[in-house]
Order: C-alpha cells, then structure tokens, then sequence
C-alpha cells in the first residue's frame, strides 16, 4: 500500500465506522457499533503511527486528493499536507479518540442512544482529521464547522434536558460569531493571494509583508497581514474559547463526559492553537497580531482561572481549568514560540483528557452526582481513578518530571523573555496563573479524594440550587417553551440522583479504568520525551516557521535548557514551583485542615464572590445585549418595517388609495346637475387666475 | 440523440402529462391521477438528463437550440436554446416536480387531477422560461406561469389564500408590465426582432440602458423578492400548500435571478456597472435586515419564507459583484437553494400534516416520537444554515470569499448571515425538534412513512453530493459565465 492510499484511509476508517454506526443504529446491536467505530478509530491511530515513522524518516507530503472545485482563476481542492506537526496532531487525536471509544462502552452502558453516541464520536474523529490534514484554508474551514457540529450534536446528545440545548445552541452560535471573523480571513487571503493553498500562501507571505490595504475608507492603511491574522486568529478565539468568545466552553459541560475528554479538552478546542501554528509563516509578519493574540490570551489565562475556584460541579472545575490552559498556549503562540504552544497543546490533550475522563469515572461511582461537596474519600473505593486523577493534577499544575511541568515551564519562560507588546502583562498573568491553578486542582482533588466521607446523605438541596439555577438561564432563552422547559427539568433531577443514605461508590470497570492508565503513561513521561526534540531539535522542521532575528525567543530558550533532568532539578531554585507549591499547600490548608475557612473567606469579600459567580456578568450581558437585543431589533423590524410600513403604508396603503380615489371620482360623477355647473364654475376661475397671473 | 428536441420535450411533455392527468377528472379516479402524474413527472425529468450529459463544455453558445416561426408578422419565434447559466435550472425544476408529485401523494384528498395536473403544467411552464430565447415568448411563459401558482395558492391553500394569491398575483404582475414596456423598446430599437441574443449585441445609451435596468429591475426584484417588494412572499408561502411552497422557494424564486443574467446584465451592461450599487445595497438589506425578521418569527413558513428571501440576496449580491466567483456562486445558491428551501418546507408540511400547525410554540420536543425525521431535518437546518459538507455553504462560501475582493465591508455585512442564519434556524430546530415533548398532539405524532423517507433522502443526497462534490456543477457554468463577464465588460455605448 502507498503512502497516499494509508493517508486518505486515516480519515476514512473513523468515518466509515460512524457512517456503519449512524444510518443503522436502530437496527444493529450495540456491540455491531462499538466494534465498528473501534476498529474505525484504532486503524486510524495504526496507520497515524505508521505514518510518524514516514514522516521521522524525513518523506513529508502535499498533495491534491481531488478538486472541489474551480471558478475563474480560483481553484479549491481537498488535499493534504502531512509534516511534523500534522502528524503529531493525527497522533494525539487518534489516541485520545481511541481511549474515549473504549472508555465509552462503560459510560454509556445505560443510555438509549448508545450506538449513536459512537457514530458522532467516530464522525468527530474523522472531521477533526480533516482538519488537520487539510493543505489549504477551504478544508481547513470545512473541518473548522464540522468539528462544531458534532459538538453541537454531542452538547445536545440528552436533547430533552432544556440545559443541554440551551448549551450546545450557545456553543454553535458563540462558535459562528468566530468564524464570521473567520471566514473574512481566508477572504483576504484569497483576494490578495489568489489562492487558498498553504504552500503557495507560505511561501508568498513574505512579499506582502510590507502590503497596505485601505480598510477604513480611502486615507487609512491597514497591514494586510495584520488584519488577515487578527481576522483568522477571531476564529482561533471562538474554537479554543479565548475571551470573550469563551462563554460556550463552560456550558459544553452539559454533554457526556467522554465528550468533554476529547472535544472540550484534548483536541477540538485546540484546533484554534493548531491553525495558528500552521499559520506561524503569516503570524510571525505581524507584531501587532502576535501582540493581540499574546493579551487575548494572558486574559483567559489568568481570568479563567480564578472561576475555577468557585465551581462546585466536578467537570466545571476541569471545564475552567481548560480553559485556562487554552490561554497558556494562546500565550505561547503570542510569544512566537509556536513549538511550545504545540508541545503543550500535546501533553495537556493527555492529562487533560485523563482528568475528565477520571471525573466521569468519579461521576460513575457517584451514581451521576456531579457536586463536588457530596464527595470526599473516594480513595478508598476508586483506587485506580484516584491514583490516575492525581497523576493527571500533577501534571496540570506543572510538577517537575511530569509533562505539564515541561511544557508549562517552557511557555512561563518564553513569555519572559519576549519582547512583544504585552509580553509584561502576559508574563504576570502565566505566573500567577500558576499558583491558581494549583489551588483550584487541588482543591478539587482534596474535596474529592480526600477529607470526610460526605456522600450518601440527604444533599437534594446542592443539586436543586444548581440545576434551579440553569433553568432560570435556559428558561430567559426561550419564553415560548418556558412551561416545557419546567417539564423537561423535573427529568433532569430524577436522572441525577446520586448515592443513597448508606451506598458507597464503587470502582469502574476496566473498559473506565483501562484508558484512565493508557492516559496516565504519557502525562507523565511524555514531556521528558517530547521537550528536547520537540522544543529544541529539528523536529518540527520546516512545519513551523520563526523570524529568528524578530523573535528569537526560542534560541534565547535553547540557551537556558541543559537537558530535561536540569530542567526539572534547577525549577526548584524558581518561583515558579514555589507558586505552585504554596497553591497546593493552600489548598490542602483550606480544604483538609481548616474546612471551615472557606466559607469565611466567601462571607468577607461576598462582591468579589458574585462577580466569579456570574461569571464576571459575560453570560448575562450577551443575553441581554446580543440574544435579547438580536430579538427585539427581529421583531422591530419585522412589525415595524414590513407589517407597518411595507405592508400596512405601501401595499395595502395603496389599494386604500385605490380606493379612494374612486370614492372621490364617483363624488364627482354623481349625476346632480349643480356639481357638475359648480366643478366648472371653479375650474374656470383656476384657469382665469392662472392666466392673469402669468401676465 | 442530436436531432431530438430535447427542450422542447422538457417543455411539452410535463404540460402535456398535466392535461392527459386533467382529464381523468373527478377523485374518482384519483389514484390513476397520481400515478399518471408521477409517470408525467418521472419522464419529464428523464428527458432533461441528457442536456446534461450531451452539454458540450467548451462552447459559451446556446446549445441543444431549436427555432421555428411562430407569429411572423411580428417577427416572434419558437426560440429555444440553453447555456450553462439555465441548464442545470431546466434539470432542477423537472426534479423538483417529481418530489412535489410525491408529497402531495397521500396529502392532497380534494381534487387530486386537478392539483397534479396544475403542477405538471407549471414545471412545463418554468422549462420555458429556461429556455426561451425570444423575448416574447419568454414574456408568454413568464405570465403563464403565474396562472397555475395562482391557483394552487387560492384552490389547495390555507384560510388566508384568496388574499395571498391576489397579492402575490399583483405584486408579479405589477413589476411584469414594466418588463413588457421595456421588451418593446428593446422590439423598436434593434428594428424589430424579439431575439433575447440580438438585444444583448444593440448598442444603447446610457439614459435607455439605465431606463431598461430599472423597468427590468422591478420586474424580476418582485420576484426573486428583493427588499422592499418582497412582503408578497410569506404571505403567499404560509397559505400556499406544501407543494406550492417546494415550487414557489425551489423554482420560483429563480426566475427573477435568472433574469438578471439574461436581460439586465447583458442588453443594459453600463447601466448595470453604474446601478450596481442600488442592487449591492438592496441585497445587503435583504441579507442583514431580513435575516433579523426571521428571527422574530414565530410561524416556521414565514421562518423559511424570510431566510429564502435572505438566501436570494446573495444571488442578487453575487451578480453585481462582476466577478467570476460571485456569478458562479450566486448560480451555485441558486441550485442549492432549490434543494435546502425544497426540503426545508416540505420538512414542516411533514410535521404540518401530522398537527395542523406551523406555529413554533404548538411542537417541542419532536425528536422524541420522529428521531429519523429529525435527523433529516437537522440535516436540511445545517444546510440552510450553510454548513460546510451541504449545497448551502459552496454559494455562500464563495460570494463571502468573492465579495472581499470586492469591497470588505460589503463581505462584512454579507457574512453576518454566518451568526444570524445559524441563530434563525438553530434555535426554530431547538424549539421545534430538542427537548421533552411539549403536548399531546406531538405525542401522537408518528415517524415518517417511506414516500416521506423517499423524499428527504432524495433532497438530501442533492444537498450533500453538491456539498462534497460541487465542481460537476460549477464546471457546466465556467464558460457561459466568463463570456458574459467578458460581454458585460464591454460597453455598448456608441
């Protein structure tokens, strides 16, 4: 077989498994669909690793699989390119699928949509290949809408929750106010390029680096390059959830958990990372782009973090934190140090996916209690999720030797030592990012694994208070359907019931526990693997392009790296891991010696409170301003415009016209002999005073 | 095959089916009617296939042209001929008139011949319009085809029909009288012809050109509707039955694009470069504002109605831009349209026939008792919605892409249907469609039959193979399209 045959079967496999599992599944059994999106996936993930070993040996390829179509001098094609950095992508997303698939067949054991729920996981996976296999913006774009589908599908997957379709509707739309962004982008390049292939993009980038385009009226003059990056990178901000396009992310959560594993954590949500990686060649031409990209990103680094704080739902915790961590790569791609944001992309698709796939496995043993205040000591019965879920928090919050420690640490310091506007701020913003990160993780992992048994006790009023909560948001929605949405709800709380008085959680099977330790290995080896070649040698080659003389940040940070060992040995002379020490310790303070402290400290600074608890009002003033203010100028301009003025003026205003002009001719045709003596009396008179006046 | 009048089949052979189907008469015989109807359908859309296979590429000329005196006296002939820009149109509406034969199978119990019939007489009508090229029979065709759409409206249609038929009758009307002004003129000044193509070579000054462009322009803007004279459309959509609605979004519409590639661009090229302008704005409005307007409406018709009239406004939008991938794209939206607002309305008919309401807060939670139903529907929303992977995205894709060249702003303005299309039909399907089942007629509601499940699949493989594969159809346009670039470049003022 060729290599161009094994390229297109990558993509094909997972689709032809969610094709067999997505047109039949209400017929075949549920073994027929699980079996047949597995294979799909795991054929994938062979070949993806067959093809590292291509790439490795140095045979890179792009090339046309078939044309889409042409107009004028435009031609559009579905091809490839497969480098370095696509292949690390196809590697990362074929694994993680994999164990999401596996992982699946235990957590979805008991739904009634079980075969569909692996034919829009599989059609994740191929979309998500497509993706990143693309080698021009038209396929990169058809990807980019896919992956958004499926995850709207799959936020929407329990469609009779009013939470879940509120959710997955926000996310799409959220989602399309990027691509609008977007897609005037890819505009640009093709008006001024002429083309939507990379190569040819890549390479001609240069000479336009000087080019201005008249943006704002004929006197202004716009960098091309700048508007083109900030424009792409707005769809960068809408999939990887960068502020203030980060509002659906939160939300997602309302999906199955094996989802949020793969599409909310691990791979589509860094599909914005990845496209500015790739685009490193147009990036690195704008200084004011990368400035944009680098504040956008310090912002959801840090203020993201701190609403990982307050959350009390397990998965919203792990939600922020992505989230968080999103901005740390967004600052690396800023900072022009493409690679690491890539490297980190990489091992938090692992740990990341391992933390959620371990609070599923949590949410499981707590019979669909999802308050992280019901649990506590679940040590003792999960050993497996526990020991992996601590590995998976080590990881995140960057504890030398384990992978996000590498990564991590590699962003902090190449935010220090670039130069580009914002890099301060982006700076402080990593760094104290570092110690809230350590104090929310821990606190989850502290309130969840450790401390007093609190479950099995009659705790209907947590969960109430959160889902009376979502009601109200989902109801503000949706006036119309408010009484269904009541309807709808009372389901929602018979599913999540949680322990009763006296059950204890139980440890999941090993199709759970298997992936949670397939996961586990890489978060914590693979950055010790990963940071020398990938950081430092040439593994990325020609994938990803850095003006070395305008940002040499990653030769200054080849000066300070004396091998993976050093790196882990000298952080601990750094602040770095004190900030991350001090936010454990912290927590544990908090959490474990003193649990009374917190309530303390809510009660003495309640504002600072409210405002994490709505979210720094972002939800609420989209709501208002854009949903709220969206329908009212709709109906503005439906009553107003075309009922009032179009139909009711105009139209039908005409036909009254009509119609009166005949009631006044017929007044003059009346038949009486005066009217018609008097009309010509004063016709006359017109005509006599016209013709005095004219002499 | 050459010597065969394949146009003048397209054109005959539905009208003539229409009246064999006329004449079984009453609903006694309605079974025969149907099944002559659907043969009538089925074999008038064979007759189209082989423009398709037998169009020759290469030539920007009309092709598979037949020409023969019809009133000498005043030099107007039985003028047929099509090029890349009308073919695929003669194909999709003879199409479209097998799916609107099989939606109205079970559905329409009164009248049966006389429905069908109506309808086959109309797609002949349509074919028509494709493929005339004397102006006069054009005009004839163009009038005549109003007659049958009339009367679906007013005999099969909702409580409202009588004053939606006369509106939509006045409003087409209207704007066509200004269009036979105009075809007179064009008759004196080339010195008495009625050939369209003897039209586009007359050269014309400015002030006639730009008179010929506004009569034009009311004539075909009522109908593709173009804002403000598009009021007439959801009227005439919310009391029409499900076929008319298939007929009037798929084919109707297109008349009035189509005109402006056949008449305005090419006879009056100056005046359109120098109005192009008015139609780039109107279609902005049309895109923007009645985006909006659909989203405040709470009947699903009138949804669909609105964002048809949004979709058309990047046809006219991709028009004026004179570029390659504008035309192409505004034909490629054409197409899909023709496919999405097809499926879109019969979509809610299905659901229609199931409550007897349009109305968005009467559903909920649909997916519950129809889950093969909703997939299709999702499919179709997508679609509309112009997700990548369906016929929706190519012709928006490439005007958005188009109109960046053209002027940013213009292509700011038109993309925002990417935020604003979603949010329409998005949150209708999660009103309509997610959630718990909201009363007890939707409790009774049953999953789709197999003439219901035909038709959806049918729509559906046309929206996906045109997503995933357009290049079949953008290839037929290329040269049609760049020689009326180059035609239109060129001035005719002398």
């Amino acid at each position: 077989m060729d290599m161009k045959s094994i390229y297109l079967l990558v993509p094909l496999a997972p689709l032809a498994g969610a094709v067999i599992a997505g047109l039949f599944c209400r017929v075949i059994p549920r073994w027929v669909a699980h079996t047949a999106t597995i294979l799909g996936v795991a054929i994938a993930f062979a070949l993806s690793c067959v093809i590292f070993k291509d790439v490795m040996a140095g045979n890179t390829f792009n090339g046309t699989v078939y044309q889409w179509m042409t107009t004028g001098d435009y031609k559009f094609q579905v091809g490839f390119l497969i480098d370095q950095l696509t292949v690390t992508m196809m590697l990362v997303v074929t694994f993680v699928s994999l164990m999401v698939h596996i992982y699946t067949i235990g957590y979805m054991q008991e739904d009634p949509g079980y075969n569909r729920f692996f034919s829009y996981i599989s059609l994740f996976t191929f979309s998500m290949l497509m993706l990143v296999m693309s080698n021009n913006f038209m396929q990169l774009f058809f990807g980019w809408e896919a992956v958004g589908l499926v995850s709207y599908l799959l936020i929407g997957f329990w469609y009779t929750r009013p939470t879940a379709i509120f959710a997955n509707m926000k996310a799409f739309l959220v989602n399309r106010v990027g691509d609008f962004g977007f897609i005037l982008g890819i505009g640009l390049v093709l008006a001024h390029f002429g083309t939507l292939d990379y190569n040819i993009v890549f390479d001609k980038a240069k000479s336009f680096a000087d080019v201005t385009i008249p943006l704002f009226g004929a006197g202004s003059s716009v960098s091309l390059m700048t508007a083109t990056c900030i424009l792409l990178f707005i769809g960068a901000m809408g999939k990887s959830a960068q502020v203030p396009l980060h509002v659906w992310l939160p939300d997602s959560m309302e999906g199955p958990t094996p989802i949020s594993a793969l599409i909310h954590a691990a791979t589509m949500v860094t599909a914005g990372i990845f496209m500015v990686a790739r685009m490193s060649p147009l990036f690195e031409l704008s200084d004011t782009a990368l400035s944009f990209v680098i504040v956008i990103g310090a912002i959801t680094a840090l203020f993201m973090g701190f609403l990982g704080i307050i959350q009390n739902d397990i998965k919203r915790v792990v939600a922020y934190s992505t989230l968080s961590q999103l901005g740390y790569m967004t600052v690396a791609l800023g900072a022009s140090a493409y690679s690491v944001a890539i490297f980190h992309l990489m091992t938090h698709a692992f740990f990341k996916a391992l933390l959620f796939l371990g609070a599923g496995s949590v949410i499981i043993g707590m019979h669909h209690d999802q308050d992280i205040r019901n649990m506590g000591g679940l040590r003792k019965y999960m050993p497996i999720t526990w020991i992996t879920s601590l590995i998976g928090s080590l990881a995140l919050i960057g504890t030398p030797f384990f992978a996000g420690f590498y990564s991590k640490d590699s962003i902090i310091e190449a935010v220090q030592l670039s130069h580009i506007p914002g890099s301060g701020f982006a700076y402080f913003a990593v760094l104290a990012g570092v110690f809230i990160t350590a104090f929310y993780s821990f606190r989850m992992y502290f309130l969840v694994f450790h401390g007093e048994e609190r479950f099995g006790k009659a705790h209907d009023t947590h969960g109430h208070d959160a889902h009376a909560k979502h009601d109200d948001h989902a109801a503000s929605d949706d006036h119309a359907a408010h009484g269904d949405d009541h309807h709808g709800a009372d389901e929602v709380h018979e599913e999540h019931h949680g322990l009763a008085p006296g059950q204890k959680p139980h440890e999941t099977p090993w199709v759970v526990t298997l992936p949670l330790v397939m996961l586990a290995i890489p978060s914590v080896i693979i950055g010790y693997i990963g940071i020398e070649p990938m950081l430092f040698g040439d593994y990325f080659k020609d994938a990803i392009f850095v003006n070395a003389e305008a940002h040499p940040v990653m030769e200054e940070l080849h000066h300070h790296f004396h091998g993976a060992v050093a790196m882990a040995l000298h952080s601990v002379t750094t602040a770095v891991f004190w900030l991350a020490f001090s936010g454990v310790a912290l927590s544990w303070f908090f959490y474990i010696k003193r649990p009374d402290i917190p309530a303390a400290i809510k009660a003495r600074v309640e504002p600072i409170y409210t405002l994490l608890e709505n979210k720094y009002y972002f939800d609420k003033f989209n709501d208002v301003v854009f949903a709220g203010g969206a329908r009212l100028l709709g109906k503005g301009l439906w009553k107003g415009g075309d009922v009032a003025v179009i139909d009711g003026l105009i139209v039908n205003g005409s036909t009254r016209l009509v119609g009166w002009i005949a009631t006044v001719v017929r007044f003059f045709q009346s038949g009486h002999i005066y009217h018609y003596a008097f009309t010509m009396i004063i016709g006359v008179f017109v005509l006599l005073t016209l013709w005095v006046g004219r002499v | 095959m050459s010597g065969t009048p394949l146009l003048s089949l397209a054109i005959w052979v539905p009208i003539l089916a229409g009246f064999t189907v006329l004449a079984t008469g009453s609903d006694r015989n309605a079974p025969l009617a149907r099944m002559l109807a659907l043969l009538g359908a089925v074999v008038g859309l064979l007759v189209t296939i082989p423009l398709y296979t037998g169009f020759d590429l290469t030539t920007p000329a009309m092709q598979f042209v037949e020409l023969a005196q019809w009133i000498p006296r005043f030099n107007i002939n039985y003028h047929l001929g099509v090029d890349g820009i009308s073919m695929l149109f003669v194909i999709l509406n003879s199409f479209i008139t097998v799916i609107v034969v099989l939606a109205g199978w079970q559905v329409i119990t009164s009248k049966v011949a006389q429905y069908n019939a109506a309808f086959l007489i109309m797609s002949g009508l349509l074919n028509g319009i494709f493929c005339a090229l004397d102006g006069m029979l054009f005009y004839v065709f163009f009038e005549a085809s109003l007659i049958p759409l009339f009367l679906i409206i007013g005999v099969w249609g909702g409580d409202n029909r009588v004053y939606a038929a006369f509106k939509f009758f006045l409003f087409t009307l209207a704007g066509s009288l200004l269009f036979l002004i105009a075809q007179l003129y064009l008759f004196v000044q080339s010195g008495g012809s009625f050939s369209i193509l003897d039209w586009q070579q007359l050269p014309l000054t400015l002030t006639a050109q730009k008179w010929l462009f506004l009569a034009f322009l009311v004539a075909f803007a009522v109908k593709v509707p173009m804002w403000p004279v598009h009021t007439w459309l959801p009227d005439a959509h919310v009391q029409a039955p499900t076929g008319g609605s298939i007929v009037l979004a798929a084919i109707a519409l297109k008349l009035g694009a189509y005109g402006f590639l056949r008449f305005s661009l090419p006879i009056a090229p100056d005046a359109s470069h120098e109005l192009a302008g008015l139609v780039v704005a109107l279609s902005l409005i049309a895109i923007v504002y009645i985006g909006f307007v659909a989203l405040a409406q709470e009947d699903m018709k009138k949804l669909v109605a609105y964002s048809s009239i949004a979709h058309m406004g990047f046809v006219t939008l991709g028009f004026f831009m004179f570029s390659a991938i504008g035309i192409e794209g505004a034909l490629v939206q054409m197409v899909s349209h023709g496919f999405v607002s097809g499926a879109m309305f019969f979509s809610i008919g299905v659901m229609y026939d199931r409550v007897h309401s349009r109305q968005i807060a009467d559903y909920g939670g649909v997916v519950n008792k129809m889950p093969k139903f909703a997939a299709f529907f999702m499919l179709f929303g997508m679609a509309n919605a112009g997700l990548p992977a369906t016929s929706g995205f190519v012709g928006e894709f490439m005007i958005i892409l188009g109109a960046v060249k053209f002027n940013f702003w213009v292509a700011f303005a038109a993309a925002s249907t990417m935020i604003v299309g979603a949010a329409y039909t998005l949150w209708m399907y999660k009103r309509v469609v997610f959630g718990s089942v909201g009363n007890h007629h939707v409790a009774e509601m049953t999953d789709i039959n197999g003439r219901e499940f035909l038709i959806l699949t049918l729509l559906a493989i046309g929206t996906m193979v045109m997503g995933v594969y357009p290049l079949p159809f953008t290839d037929v346009m290329h040269s049609s399209v760049n020689e009326l670039l180059r035609h239109v470049a060129v001035s005719k003022i002398q």
